[in-house]
């Protein structure tokens, strides 16, 4: 042997998520992510989850972004409730909110039906670059896409009820759940609050006519994908705000000759640049829209 | 699979080559073990060459879509240059574009399509023959470079195929483009190599050539440019002329916008 390993290798810690819930109604429960983009520090906790308790145990909704999260929600759960978890909901296809799927075995996991298949077709695409992004945090992930499809406008799960809102804009299918005995709506990705709002799968003109819909609703509390609690809609109307600026932004670059690259240089308007993930998340939105923006905006010359 | 194994082989093949210097050996601001190997295999081992922080390449520092990640490469503080020739050291078809700018401002846009985080580099030919590199790195996921053309996927791309969308601004000194072609790899599996090869660029008043481009296959699906020129250089409209290895000619002329 040449050189034995000090003490100090085998004393590094395994990496831990805290996940501490936060009532936030009766019987609601919130784990409140980082509004950072995925690092391998915080582990992909980016994201958040609800906890709703109800006679037959706990419904998780979104199960975060790998296994050992997973194991950490499951932990929490159980702390919150003796019965343990009776279903999960998963509200779209994005790796960060269903990658802990595959700590809960036979448990129902529900979904609209698109975002099961795209979960399915999309998952290992996912998983390779959650890997290479989180790297020791990912270890022992598999995606498991939802194996229930929601086909109702009411999900009845052990005498609880809540009304399904299926939209879409954020993703090709997005769920909104509103909890019928507090009237917290929980909005997925559809809504975010002082985090940029991401669009690798954005169709938004969808998206802001999901978003006229939740503001239809009327809300006790807005449960936002990334960010804090909302009790007042600016989740909603700060998610239009900037999906409308982005849009004219980049409509405006495609009628000045911009390359991606000029636009990505330019400056953050105040209200937006404080964002969590910024400038990341403006950077990843021009890539994912102004192809297709500029070349609407090009003449043909031939 | 096929982007893999060749990726093999040069990786391979690399230790070997290390040990045939370059006539000119430079010490690499990215230490990357690939540099040398292009010096002498792509740019022909010139002996006039160096690093040069006056070639700025700017790109993000990840690669958010594999197929289309987008460059500028500004030379505009060297005098007298020749051609611009654009590689990443690691993919398994290193270059990229080579650019004539002649009457435009050696300065560019271009996407390519990533296959692994790599550097990129931009090789700068001034007219004294002296090249000068600039690099930057692009972290990516990767795959960019083996998977089919998206076109396919809808079933009237034979329709667009050579159709340009573009815009000159003369009183900016800027002409931006995209091309619709597949610029298949010829990676993918039972997908040949369909590319753009030569694009060229000339003032349609004058029918002075403005510059001139040799595309290779990582130039991404429906190619997109901004060109840059001096004040003075541009007229109200450019004539787009050019052809892909399949022999398909594409011919546009693109436009100011007259403002309402
Ligand atoms: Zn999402």
């Amino acid at each position: 042997m040449v050189c034995a390993p000090s003490a100090a290798v085998f004393a590094a810690p395994k990496k831990a998520y805290d996940l501490s819930p936060v009532q936030v109604a009766d019987g609601l429960w919130m784990i409140e992510g980082s509004t950072e983009y995925f690092t391998s520090e915080n582990g992909g906790a980016i994201v958040n989850c609800a906890l709703i308790e109800t006679g037959t145990g706990i419904v998780i909704v979104d199960t975060g972004p790998s296994r050992r999260y997973g194991e950490a929600l499951l932990e929490v759960a159980r702390g919150l409730n003796g019965r343990g978890v009776t279903a999960i909901v998963i509200t779209h296809h994005h790796p960060d909110h269903f990658f802990g799927n595959q700590v809960f075995g036979a448990t129902p996991i529900h979904a609209l039906p698109e975002t099961r298949a795209l979960a399915a077709s999309e998952g290992d695409g996912f998983a390779d670059n959650m890997y290479r992004l989180l790297g020791d945090w990912m270890r022992g992930t598999e995606p498991v896409p939802p194996n229930a499809d929601i086909a109702s406008s009411l999900l009845e799960i052990g005498g609880r009820t809540f009304q399904t809102l299926p939209l879409s804009g954020h993703t090709g299918a997005d769920l909104a759940l509103l909890d019928q005995k507090t009237g917290t709506l929980i909005a997925g990705d559809l809504a975010f609050l002082n985090r940029a709002p991401t669009t690798p799968h954005a169709d938004l003109d969808a998206w802001r006519a999901a978003l006229s819909t939740l503001e239809g609703i009327d809300a006790a509390a807005i449960l936002p994908g990334h960010g804090p609690l909302d009790r007042s809609g600016q989740s909603l109307t700060q998610t239009r705000a900037y999906l409308d600026w982005l849009e004219a932004t980049l409509e405006d670059a495609a009628l000045e000759g911009l390359d991606m690259v000029e636009i990505m240089a330019s400056e953050l308007p105040p209200e937006f640049a404080g964002m969590g993930a910024m400038p990341q998340e403006f950077h990843r939105s021009v890539a994912h829209l102004y192809p297709q923006i500029e070349r609407e905006a090009l003449p043909l010359g031939n | 699979m096929k982007s893999v194994y060749l990726m093999a082989a040069v990786l391979l093949s690399a230790p070997a080559l290390a040990l045939d210097e370059p006539r000119t050996p430079l010490s690499d601001p990215l230490q990357s073990g690939m540099w040398s190997y292009h010096q002498k295999n792509l740019l022909g081992d010139p002996e006039k060459i160096e690093f040069d922080d006056r070639v700025i390449v700017s790109a993000p520092a990840s690669a958010e879509d594999s197929f289309n990640v987008p460059v500028l490469v500004d030379a505009t503080a060297l005098e007298d240059v020749q051609q611009m020739v654009f590689l990443v050291d690691y993919g398994p078809i290193p270059k990229i574009l080579t650019y004539w700018p002649e009457q435009a401002e050696p300065k560019i846009s271009f996407r390519f399509k990533i296959d692994q985080a790599t550097p990129v580099r931009a090789a700068v030919q001034t007219g004294d023959g002296v090249w000068h590199i600039g690099s930057t790195v692009i972290d990516a996921a990767g795959g960019g470079c083996s998977a089919p053309a998206a076109a396919y996927a809808s079933d009237d791309w034979e329709e667009h195929l050579g159709k340009v969308y573009g815009r000159v601004w003369p009183d900016r000194g800027r002409v931006r483009m995209v091309v619709d072609h597949p610029m298949d790899t010829g990676l993918a599996d039972g997908i040949p190599i369909f590319i753009i090869e030569d694009l060229e660029l000339a003032n349609e008043a004058t029918k002075e050539k403005l510059a001139r481009l040799e595309l290779y296959e990582p130039v991404n699906e429906d190619p997109a440019f901004t060109f840059y020129f001096p004040d003075g250089a541009l007229g109200s409209e450019v004539r787009v002329e050019g052809r892909d290895n399949n022999g398909n000619e594409i011919d546009a002329l693109i436009s100011a916008v007259v403002s309402q």
